[in-house]
């Protein structure tokens, strides 16, 4: 009856219960049309960008005119590969971006697991919307406020020195980037954790100790299981903006402190250089590939 | 209406597909450009510049330094003009390439360039020649201004020229209570730790010009054209005063605030760091050391796609007039290329007029190395000279 | 219970550690020197009356709300329909499709803002601000698809069921059941989704052309340095209007184990 409706001319006005009939004949019509929309802003705005972006890689610049030259190379591809600033450069962000990963997960787990298993309800509230306010203070506003903290005559030396210990000089270094970017991040990775504790049932505690385990046993094979999709998902969000960043290498960093951003970033200004630029930016996608695959194995996609 | 899904997804499908024709439609216009020789002219240089000034179209969108469209000289430019200014300011030189990209995308109508970035500009087509004739004041340009070899290119003028200022050496005078005479303080591994200089490839030119009068075997004649040799040499230099680096400075406020907070107590600057920084209160003087200084001159600039070119023009001729001038070099600690502004400085500032150079001979600009692009073709003809391109590469390699 | 006191003091310095950095921002905002160093030189009010007056702090102000305002909507629409479409069916290829749903927010937003940008160049689109909203909509779009998925995941499917059992047609099920199921995380997602192309720089960068969004304002006061105290002026404004907003959004999304992440630069 349905199909033989769809095959008739229908008068106008009359199609509602033959396209609900037609949604239930098909049932893969639903979704199809559903994710239609999506899936066209994807395809048309999202890949089509990556791709051009992609290739854009393969070619090259007239040093003269700095015009993009189409001409298919891999020139881009082997001064990346051979030279060894890049190597170190970009050695020197996803070793940085591991970094700020393991100590956000470190801070956030504790906290994390205060908020969701000891903490009372108004509390955890409170804690939360703790959590979500800094995203609302600029980022540009906060890394500047560590410069403040973190110079030669900021706040950290002054509150040292009015304590009687000696100044730490880490301000403009390494350092005062991996400090300042696991501020930053920080909250991205508590929230997830923090949704992932939080749906581990109490009464599994309860059946833990009942059963005799002992605190630390119960958090090793009991909690931390379960918890690690949720530290897994903040780990994207943490690993992934920090490779990405280049404002904040500009504003704390020092003088060994360039990153793929930067050079990203200033070959798309100088020499106007977008195919070097295109090049480059492929590493960070293909080290987020890898990435995302593994966190896909560890069940962090449903942690999201 | 039945279904829940039907009426949003219906409408959004057909929206989605709508905008999928539109792309298809524009996906279909892109420009390639063959390689070119060494020899070519800017693509623009046929372009017929304005042969008069007509009605403002209301509205002028510059990229510019910070500071270089004070309300103070702005305000009143819009009251007689009727054109309104957005301003845009840019971080570095390479950021106003980059957003003039495609002749400003119809979305800039001037920049205010400096010589380290024009020839970019110009030879990539995204500014087009200027008629000097509607600038009344051009005339009064000291005349190494009025057709310098990084915005004039075989008698075409791509922009007119606004202020220049000099590279400085800036120190700490607590640190230094001989202040010191020679670049040698930047590259001296008593300072190690206190240096700041420019993140800018261009810097390569000022250890050319260091090396131009320590080293005179190199046979460095001009900081911007250097053989492989001359170039290796200096990027030796720039190697080894690496570990002597605090920070390679990005922006102005970087430096400032680095020498506000006794970070680093030396290091390369504009005369502009050294204003702010002694309204502030800190210890500190500049100087231009006995080696002779690179020093930055810019140039307003028309975009080739700029949709308000009566309004470049009048606001043109409104900061080329004497008294803009003088209020733009001492908001920003710069001098002005009008020799008339020499009284209006005095006027507003006694003894300002020659304390930046203002009343200097023309023989005074030989002395003062301006930024100009460097570019593979050397003065002998040849082309064995490093461009920009090979610059840039070099100075991500001393950073490292 | 030891365990119990470390973990609040752990949780103590966590949030010191937070909020050291923002109650400075709040507290230069009375900073009489425009050059920031410690201790401060000395305090005042004027920087309220000259960044009220700031034309330039309100327009660019009102293009990053109407920016977000614009981008958000899309992401909800774009967003949940995918989140419903993913979560109703098992097709081929669903796995690799959620996959590519996040990959705007795994992505650090050079590569969004520089893909986009050559994108636009390449099409001859010129960059205003529409090309904005269609940057931030991109990964806004995620946030909301995470946070209606999630809830969907969450839901009981026999509800849906029962409810169609007992006759009411597909809208009806939508209206009274679903809805009111998903409308916190919709919220929610809609807050952070907001927030996000608010405070958002790096794809706004590659993809603001003329436009001045609050934090490209707040990057050019960074580097011109003049004006810093009027950005502490209005980041405190905003953390305080959004203060209320938040707390509310926690109280929606906090107690249930819904947390969704945001994210994205």
């Amino acid at each position: 009856m349905a199909a033989e409706a769809v095959r008739r001319p229908r008068p106008k006005g009359g199609g509602a219960v033959p396209f609900r009939a037609l949604l239930w004949r098909f049932p893969w019509l639903r979704p199809v049309l559903l994710l239609t929309p999506p899936m066209a802003w994807f395809v048309l705005v999202y890949f089509a960008s990556l791709v051009l972006l992609l290739i854009t890689a393969f070619w090259s610049i007239d040093p003269f005119t700095t015009q993009i030259v189409q001409v298919w190379n891999t020139n881009n591809f082997r001064i990346i590969l051979t030279e060894p600033t890049y190597r170190a450069i970009i050695g020197r962000t996803v070793g940085l971006a591991a970094l700020v990963t393991v100590t956000d997960a470190a801070l956030a787990f504790p906290f994390a697991y205060y908020m969701a298993k000891v903490a009372s309800r108004r509390t955890q509230t409170l804690l939360f919307a703790a959590i979500l306010l800094p995203l609302w203070a600029s980022y540009l506003a906060r890394v500047y406020a560590w410069i403040l903290i973190l110079n030669h005559s900021g706040v950290l030396n002054w509150s040292l020195q009015s304590i009687g210990l000696p100044a730490a000089n880490i301000g403009y270094t390494n350092t005062a980037m991996w400090v300042v970017f696991s501020y930053i991040w920080l909250p991205f990775m508590i929230i997830p954790t923090y949704a992932a504790l939080e749906r581990v049932p109490d009464s599994l505690l309860e059946a833990a100790a009942d059963l005799g385990a002992r605190r630390w046993r119960t958090l090793r094979d009991v909690v931390l299981p379960l918890a690690i999709p949720g530290v897994v998902a903040g780990s994207i969000f943490t690993f992934s903006l920090t490779l990405g960043d280049y404002i904040t290498p500009i504003l704390v960093g020092g003088a060994d402190s360039t990153f793929i951003g930067n050079v990203v970033y200033s070959n798309i200004g100088i020499a106007n250089n977008v195919p070097f630029a295109a090049a480059l930016a492929i590493v960070p996608v293909v080290i987020m590939a890898a990435y995302l695959l593994i966190a896909k194995r560890l069940g962090a996609f449903e942690a999201l | 209406m039945s279904s829940g899904d039907r009426g949003p997804a219906g409408w959004i499908r057909l929206g989605c597909s709508a905008a999928a024709v539109m792309l298809a439609a524009t996906a279909c216009g892109s420009s390639t450009t063959t390689p070119g020789s060494t020899l070519q002219q800017p693509p623009t240089a046929k372009m017929a510049p304005l042969a008069s000034i007509g009605a403002g179209e209301g509205q002028l969108n510059l990229v510019l330094w910070d500071g270089y469209a004070d309300k103070s000289w702005v305000d009143p430019f819009t009251a007689t003009t009727g054109c309104k200014v957005t301003q845009h300011p840019a971080g570095s030189s390479d950021e106003m390439v980059s957003l003039m990209k495609d002749g400003g995308g119809g979305n800039w109508d001037m920049v205010s360039a400096s010589g380290d970035a024009d020839l970019r500009l110009i030879y990539s087509g995204d500014v087009r020649p200027m008629n000097t004739a509607l600038i009344p004041d051009f005339t009064n340009f000291q005349t190494f201004f009025q057709s310098p070899p990084y915005n004039t290119i075989g008698g075409v003028h791509y922009g007119i020229s606004l202020q220049w200022g000099p590279n400085t050496l800036l120190y700490n005078t607590k640190k230094f209570v001989n202040p010191p005479t020679s670049w040698n303080a930047i590259y001296d591994t008593a300072n190690k730790g206190l240096v700041t200089v420019p993140d800018n490839p261009i810097q390569i030119a000022d250890a050319a010009l260091y090396l131009s009068k320590t080293t005179p075997s190199l046979g460095i004649k001009d900081p911007y054209e250097l053989t492989q040799k001359q170039f290796d040499a200096a990027v030796t230099l720039l190697k080894n005063q690496h570990p002597l680096i605090k920070k390679y400075w990005a922006l102005a406020t970087d430096e400032i605030s680095l020498f506000q907070n006794g970070d680093v107590t030396i290091g390369a600057a504009w005369p502009y760091q050294t204003i702010q920084l002694k309204l502030a209160g800190a210890p500190v003087a500049d100087t231009i050391p006995s080696e002779g200084a690179t020093g930055w001159a810019d140039t307003w600039m028309l975009a080739t796609k700029a949709t308000h070119p009566n309004c470049a023009y009048m606001w043109t001729k409104w900061v080329s007039t004497a008294k803009v001038q003088a209020m733009q070099a001492l908001s920003f600690g710069e001098t002005p290329v009008n020799t008339k502004a020499c009284a209006e400085m005095e006027a507003l500032q006694a003894g300002s007029c020659s304390q930046y150079h203002a009343d200097a001979p023309g023989s005074y600009f030989d002395t003062i190395k301006f930024w100009k692009t460097p570019i593979a073709q050397c003065p002998d003809g040849s082309s064995s000279c490093i461009p920009y391109d090979q610059w840039v590469s070099a100075w991500t390699t001393i950073k490292g | 219970m030891w365990a119990r006191m470390a973990l609040r003091a752990w949780a103590v310095l966590v949030l010191l550690f937070l909020f050291v950095p923002i109650l400075l921002i709040l507290f230069y905002a009375f900073n009489t020197s425009n050059v920031q160093s410690w201790p401060i030189p000395g305090l005042t009010t004027r920087w309220f009356t000259a960044t009220w007056n700031d034309s330039s702090v309100r327009s660019s102000l009102g293009l990053s709300v109407q920016a977000g305002l614009a981008a958000t909507a899309l992401a909800l629409v774009l967003g949940s329909c995918a989140a419903f479409a993913i979560h109703r069916t098992a097709f081929f290829g669903r796995d690799a499709v959620s996959l590519l749903f996040v990959l705007p927010l795994a992505l650090p937003g050079i590569i969004t803002g520089i893909a986009l940008n050559a994108f636009f160049s390449f099409n001859g689109i010129s960059l205003s601000l529409w090309t904005i909203i269609v940057g931030h909509a991109t990964f806004c779009m995620v946030v909301v698809y995470n946070n209606v998925l999630a809830r969907l995941r969450r839901t009981q499917g026999s509800l849906i069921e029962a409810a169609m059992d007992l006759g009411a047609n597909g809208f009806q099920v939508f209206r009274d059941v679903t809805l009111p199921l998903i409308s916190t995380a919709v919220v929610a997602g809609a807050m952070l989704a907001f927030a996000l192309s608010f405070d958002e720089v790096i794809v706004t960068t590659f993809t603001a052309g003329a436009e001045t969004t609050l934090p490209v304002w707040i990057f050019g006061q960074i580097r011109h340095g003049i004006l810093l105290p009027e950005v502490n002026v209005v980041v405190s404004f905003v953390i305080l209007v959004t203060i209320i907003p938040v707390v509310i959004a926690a109280r929606l999304t906090g107690g249930g184990g819904t947390a969704r992440v945001p994210a994205a630069r």
